[in-house]
């Protein structure tokens, strides 16, 4: 139980506090409309005006809590100043679109409940206006301020009329529309098959959040919610004159006729904070986009995968941190995030960029990919960088020992690390807290191996010069392999080197049992606490999960980190 | 990934209205609401835009992924051919379905939904697009692929680890009898 807590305890609790806080203002909200001051409100609403105000104030700490996940800057050195105090609490802040898309679920039923019962609230409204019968209570509530448009209660003014034409005349009804419109489109376009594959859709029309906040601001301006003002209380107690409401304004009855006004907009000081906070972090991300920055190096690798080596004035990074790269003559308005793939100890960063899509097709045409011959310097496109932003690859070093695990381009980071690695050692004054990393590296295709076999052929090398061979054990799997080529594996498995790599450790096939590499780790390493780090499918981090929670047992501990964009 | 398929959002869209219009028709019958007649018919189109557009259709490029269980409907919808294949066909279905949501409050928002669902899916037609039905695939694998089979269960045939580590110079020893036929295909 004790590893569960480990792994997962802070997000349960953070998402246990915020339901409990949503539970908590809807039923403060909810009561607080129960009161006298409502009683005539009540009178012609019943409890769908406490249905409608409930949500409301849901609405409006949900919609606060919205915009700061996706501060991205803001998160960042949050993170960065968390880190010396709580590992944890760090981790926790990786998981900022988990919450975000939460939030924005709980703002979608809370809407869905809202307009329900402003349906049934507009529907009883037009029913006091259409029951003119002057022994009615309601019809003679309704009737109420129609001398001076201003002490009124019901909303709907005469019985020409319809809901749905008071609804496209008030402002709540205006902007109400307008924001559950933009609302229903962000959703349907953030939906996983439209993000994935379309993510441009996605992107603009998230944009329309700022339709929904500014609506969101503007939607209690008309006051259309109206109770009993303070004054009038004292002369009208609903309790005692709503029986003799044939009496009221007659000096005999003790009643006069109440007067109502509506609540003060409140919603803006609720999400007026956030907002600026959000505008800020679009502000720090188009400063840090101006800054300039240089293609020195551009490497076209098989496998469709292509190197950029950049440089930028100021930039300081992090292992296994991600930027997100623009390019101007490719499109002005998308931004993507790669992981960096060098390591902080170079001179220049670079990042390894998969063609798959529309835009990194063209990324790789405008640096003359296409061409034979290499293209000039100034030829390269002007690009633009914004962060970089640090993900649980940070915490590597902060383990003692440490298992990376990474699929197929999903090795990146990792690429990071161990060249950080490399770097650290030969600086001999480093004094290094991890003492082993276990690599594994699963991969369908055996082309994609050979930038990152350089890499790891170097780095044998180099192990092998210090006497430190024991430092950094990997593991290659190819999960996929043509008939041919396996004749060519068992042909020449005897080999001092591998077949494909021409490393010294050989390729493995097939998918790695994890259960008895879980077994053995903890074997070799008891009263230790094992960080675990995936960059990679969400079934294989399904099932690492799943090993972390098993394998951990008394002593030692094994941490699951997730990589994800 | 590719090129933008207009379709594929616009069914989101769509199911989307259909389920809104559902509920706006049922909270407009079950309040009993001036209207209710509306109301009912939103219940009824509402369900019909559910049906229609639960399948998702094939992309033109790309894997294209299932909703849960809807092969049932995939065959419902196939077997309309031309009405629902075409995507002008149902922009203006949509169109004409979400007029009527407007004459009541509950249905009123279902009904411009569904009229925006309309709009994408007439910027689909006029891009070419049309609904392909996904169905279970019976078709012989492309070429490129054949030589790759599935992961064989057993490992290759190595030698077991043990006899694996032998040094170099016992070749002899290292040697054993291959119990599966090793050749060359």
């Amino acid at each position: 139980m004790g590893n569960f807590v480990a792994n997962e305890g802070l997000s349960i609790f953070v998402i246990l506090v915020w339901l409990g806080i949503n539970a908590f203002l809807f039923v403060h909200f909810y009561m607080a409309f129960l009161v006298d001051r409502w009683f005539y409100t009540r009178v012609l609403l019943g409890h769908a005006l406490s249905w409608a105000r409930a949500p409301a104030a849901c609405l409006n700490f949900n919609c606060m809590l919205v915009l700061l996940p996706v501060c991205r800057n803001l998160l960042s050195f949050l993170r960065g100043t968390i880190q010396c105090c709580s590992r944890t609490a760090a981790r926790q802040l990786d998981r900022n679109l988990t919450f975000h898309k939460l939030v924005a679920y709980m703002i979608a039923f809370h809407t869905a409940v809202h307009i329900i019962a402003h349906l049934f609230n507009f529907e009883f409204f037009m029913d006091a206006q259409l029951n003119r019968n002057s022994s009615h209570l309601p019809f003679i509530l309704s009737e109420i301020g129609s001398g001076d448009n201003a002490s009124f209660l019901n909303p709907i003014r005469s019985n020409e009329t319809s809901p749905t034409i008071v609804m496209f005349t008030t402002i709540a009804g205006l902007t109400g529309v307008a924001i559950t419109l933009a609302l229903i489109l962000i959703i349907t376009s953030s939906m996983e098959v439209i993000r994935r594959s379309y993510f441009e859709v996605f992107w603009y029309t998230h944009h329309l959040f700022i339709v929904f906040f500014i609506g969101l601001v503007f939607h209690g301006y008309g006051r259309i919610v109206r109770g009993q003002t303070p004054l009038s209380l004292q002369t009208n107690s609903p309790n005692v004159c709503a029986s003799s409401f044939e009496d009221w304004g007659k000096n005999e009855s003790g009643c006069a006729v109440p007067v109502f006004a509506g609540n003060p907009p409140g919603t803006w000081k609720w999400v007026l904070g956030p907002m600026i906070l959000y505008v800020c972090e679009r502000l720090v991300r188009i400063y840090r986009s101006h800054q300039k920055v240089v293609i020195t190096k551009v490497v076209m690798h098989p496998s469709k995968t292509l190197e950029l080596q950049m440089k930028k004035k100021g930039f300081a990074m992090e292992v296994g941190q991600y930027v997100f790269i623009q390019c101007p003559s490719v499109s002005r308005l998308e931004w993507h995030p790669f992981t960096l793939t060098s390591a902080p100890e170079e001179d220049y960063f670079s990042a390894h960029i998969r063609i798959v899509g529309d835009w990194t097709q063209a990324l790789y045409e405008a640096c003359g990919g296409d061409k034979p011959e290499q293209q000039e310097a100034w030829k390269l496109p002007k690009v633009a960088i914004d962060g970089p932003f640090g993900t649980a690859s940070e915490d590597v070093f902060r383990y003692e020992v440490v298992m990376l695990v990474g699929a197929g381009i999903g090795v990146t980071p990792f690429a990071s690390i161990l060249k950080s690695v490399w770097y650290k050692h030969i600086q001999n004054n480093q004094d290094v807290f991890t003492k082993k990393i276990y690599f594994y590296w699963l991969c369908p295709e055996t082309q994609a191996f050979e930038w990152f076999a350089d890499l790891l052929q170097s780095l044998e090398r180099q192990m092998a010069d210090k006497d430190m061979a024991d430092f950094l054990s990997y593991n290659i799997y190819l999960t996929r392999w043509k008939e041919t080529e396996a004749a060519h594996f068992r042909v020449h498995h005897e080999a001092e080197n591998d077949p494909i790599t021409g490393l010294k450790q050989k390729t493995l096939y097939g998918k790695p049992n994890w259960d008895n590499e879980f077994s053995n780790i903890a074997l070799k390493h008891p009263r230790s606490k094992v960080g675990v780090f995936l960059c990679g499918p969400p079934q294989l981090g399904k099932s690492l999960e799943t090993q972390c929670l098993s394998h951990s047992e008394a002593d030692v501990k094994f941490i699951f980190n997730k990589e994800n964009f | 990934m590719g090129k933008i398929e207009w379709a594929m959002w616009a069914n989101e869209q769509a199911l989307a209205s259909g389920l809104i219009l559902l509920t706006g028709g049922i909270v407009g019958v079950a309040g009993q609401f001036r209207g209710w007649e509306f109301a009912a018919y939103a219940v009824a189109a509402g369900v019909f835009v559910c049906l229609l557009e639960y399948p998702r259709s094939k992309r033109a490029k790309g894997t294209s992924v299932e909703r849960t269980g809807q092969y049932c409907f995939t065959v419902c919808v196939k077997a309309f051919g031309p009405l629902t294949r075409n995507y002008y066909v149902r922009a203006f279905l949509h169109a004409a379905i979400c007029v009527p949501g407007g004459f009541m409050l509950a249905t009123v928002l279902g009904c411009v939904c569904l009229g925006i669902a309309s709009l994408i899916y007439l910027a689909a037609a006029i891009r070419g697009e049309h609904w392909e039905p996904i169905l279970p695939r019976k078709d012989v694998r492309k070429p490129v692929a054949e030589s790759i089979k599935n992961p064989p269960q057993n490992p290759p045939p190595r030698p077991p680890p043990e006899m694996r580590r032998k040094p170099a110079k016992e070749l002899e020893s290292s040697a054993y009898d291959n119990p599966i036929a090793v050749t060359d295909e």
